[in-house]
């Protein structure tokens, strides 16, 4: 297996889930708690990454982050360097496009937490802050892993979004699947075929994972 | 209070992460070229850039292949790469419109040539009927790539409407993403024949598993393979280096070896 190519995946994971972890679970504690008119309005937004095709959507992130958008500009007076075709580049487009699969999770687990505990530990002077660490989380833990680890699994498969973001170069953005998309392309069957296995072994064991922590009792 | 806190170490967090990142742009080691090349080039060019690599040492290739669309978006936005070999020299002229890249660096390598292809286990004799195999009754599904956006599926389109068989095929044609995947639904058995590009049928995976037969040359509007080196080239005579070599004796002969006709061959046959 091409290892520059995993380590570039297991990076974009790793970062794609630590950023979506920090962002996406107080992001997904608000939207839990909240009752506003236009919730739903904030909702479609959030899932809207799951419409697009993946290539089509890198498209437009490659556009928005490139030279010609005022956001790529600024970037790059900023950093004097530029996003797209950068590892950089490839993680913010990740975090983009993996939004719902770590926030839809992260709500419903949130959502699942009974309320009236959390009124209890208010009404016992805890702190909004530690009622959150001290009640919600530990309650919720399990739907909130499972969101991390579809949201890494996920990331590790993906292919669209990073090829047209990253176009593709060994070491800096070529992930697995990319390596696995250009063996297939080469006729290079045996060399994909074991890549994929590679793939599918790790995913396999992820979701099994996944599904083992939100059983409730081991008894049955 | 406390959540500002939070988010403020997470603007923290994030820009300790990003500027980390600065300054550790991609400068390669060495003496370097970048290339993006056309899915087509991927077995001839392999090959092209070992030789190369043979003869000017210390100079070293590394070459990315894809769709030549996708790396005409890419390079649009200035996509870190030196010398860009299309599949279509439309691309490049639009990127030298663009301001992209200049004139004078823009060649033409090769001329792509198209075959219909068919698995040997195929009934279809199709060394001896060529085209016309298209239309046997036992063809039910036609692979071609797709016209819209790649030039050999143009041509394959283009070479039907010549021998006036397109309206009687149209119903029975299925699009490959690209010409590799048109040969793919071959090959697999998913469709019975396909049009593909000559180069992936001399393809070492592929000249053992199938036979097929040219298309004249005359049937659909030529497909010039060409290319250009970028204005934010990293190191100049390098990439002219490697331009020299492709388009020179060496080079040739191996897209030859390939099935990829040069400028003039193709002039001289079509004459």
């Amino acid at each position: 297996m091409d290892s520059a190519a995993l380590w570039v995946t297991v990076k974009l994971a790793l970062g794609t889930t630590l950023v979506l972890l920090l962002l996406g679970v107080p992001l997904a504690w608000w939207l839990a708690q909240a009752r506003f008119r236009g919730k739903f309005l904030v909702e479609a937004v959030i899932a809207l990454p799951l419409v697009l095709p993946p290539t089509v959507l890198g498209f437009y992130v490659l556009y928005a982050l490139g030279p010609n958008s005022t956001l790529g500009r600024g970037y790059e007076t900023l950093t004097g360097s530029r996003l797209p075709f950068t590892f950089v580049g490839i993680w913010i487009a990740s975090v983009l496009f993996n939004l719902p699969f770590a926030v839809r999770p992260f709500v419903a687990a949130l959502e699942a937490v009974d309320r009236q505990l959390i009124e209890a530990a208010w009404c016992l002077g805890v702190s909004r802050w530690q009622t959150f660490f001290r009640v919600v989380l530990p309650l919720s833990w399990p739907g909130i892993l499972a969101g991390a680890v579809l949201t890494f699994a996920h990331t590790v498969g993906e292919f669209g979004v990073v090829l047209m973001v990253g176009g593709n170069i060994p070491g800096v953005t070529r992930t697995l699947s990319i390596v696995v998309y250009d063996e297939v392309q080469a006729l290079n069957y045996a060399a994909a075929a074991q890549t994929a296995w590679g793939l599918v072994s790790f995913s396999f064991t992820a979701l099994a994972l996944t599904y083992a922590l939100q059983r409730k009792s081991w008894l049955v | 209070m406390k959540a500002s806190v939070y988010w403020g170490g997470i603007v923290l967090a994030a820009g300790v992460a990003l500027g980390g990142c600065f300054g550790r742009g991609n400068t390669p080691v060495g003496r370097i070229v970048r290339v993006a090349a056309a899915a087509d080039l991927q077995f001839a060019f392999d090959e092209l850039a070992r030789a190369f690599q043979t003869a000017h040492l210390g100079i070293g290739v590394r070459v990315s292949y894809g769709s030549s669309g996708t790396f005409y978006a890419q390079l649009a936005n200035e996509a870190p790469f030196d010398l860009y070999l299309s599949a279509d020299i439309d691309y490049p002229r639009r990127l030298i419109k663009q301001g992209k890249a200049v004139a004078e660096s823009e060649f033409l390598y090769a001329v792509g040539q198209i075959v219909v292809w068919v698995p040997e286990r195929s009934a279809l004799d199709v060394p001896w009927r060529g085209i016309n195999a298209l239309l046997d009754p036992q063809v039910k599904k036609i692979a071609i790539a797709n016209p819209q956006h790649a030039p050999y599926g143009r041509a394959a389109q283009a070479a039907m409407r010549h021998f006036g068989i397109y309206a009687q095929l149209q119903d029975r044609l299925v699009f490959g993403e690209n010409i590799a995947q048109t040969a793919q639904f071959v090959e697999s058995g998913a469709a019975d024949v396909g049009v593909i590009a000559l180069s992936l049928a001399l393809a070492p995976a592929f000249r053992q598993r199938g036979c097929y037969a040219v298309v004249p040359l005359e049937a659909y509007p030529r497909i010039e393979q060409g290319g250009v080196i970028l204005n934010w080239v990293q190191d100049r005579s390098a990439a002219e280096l490697l331009r020299a070599f492709i388009i020179g004796t060496q080079g040739r002969a191996i897209l030859a070896q390939y099935g990829f006709l040069l400028p003039q061959e193709a002039e001289a046959l079509a004459r």
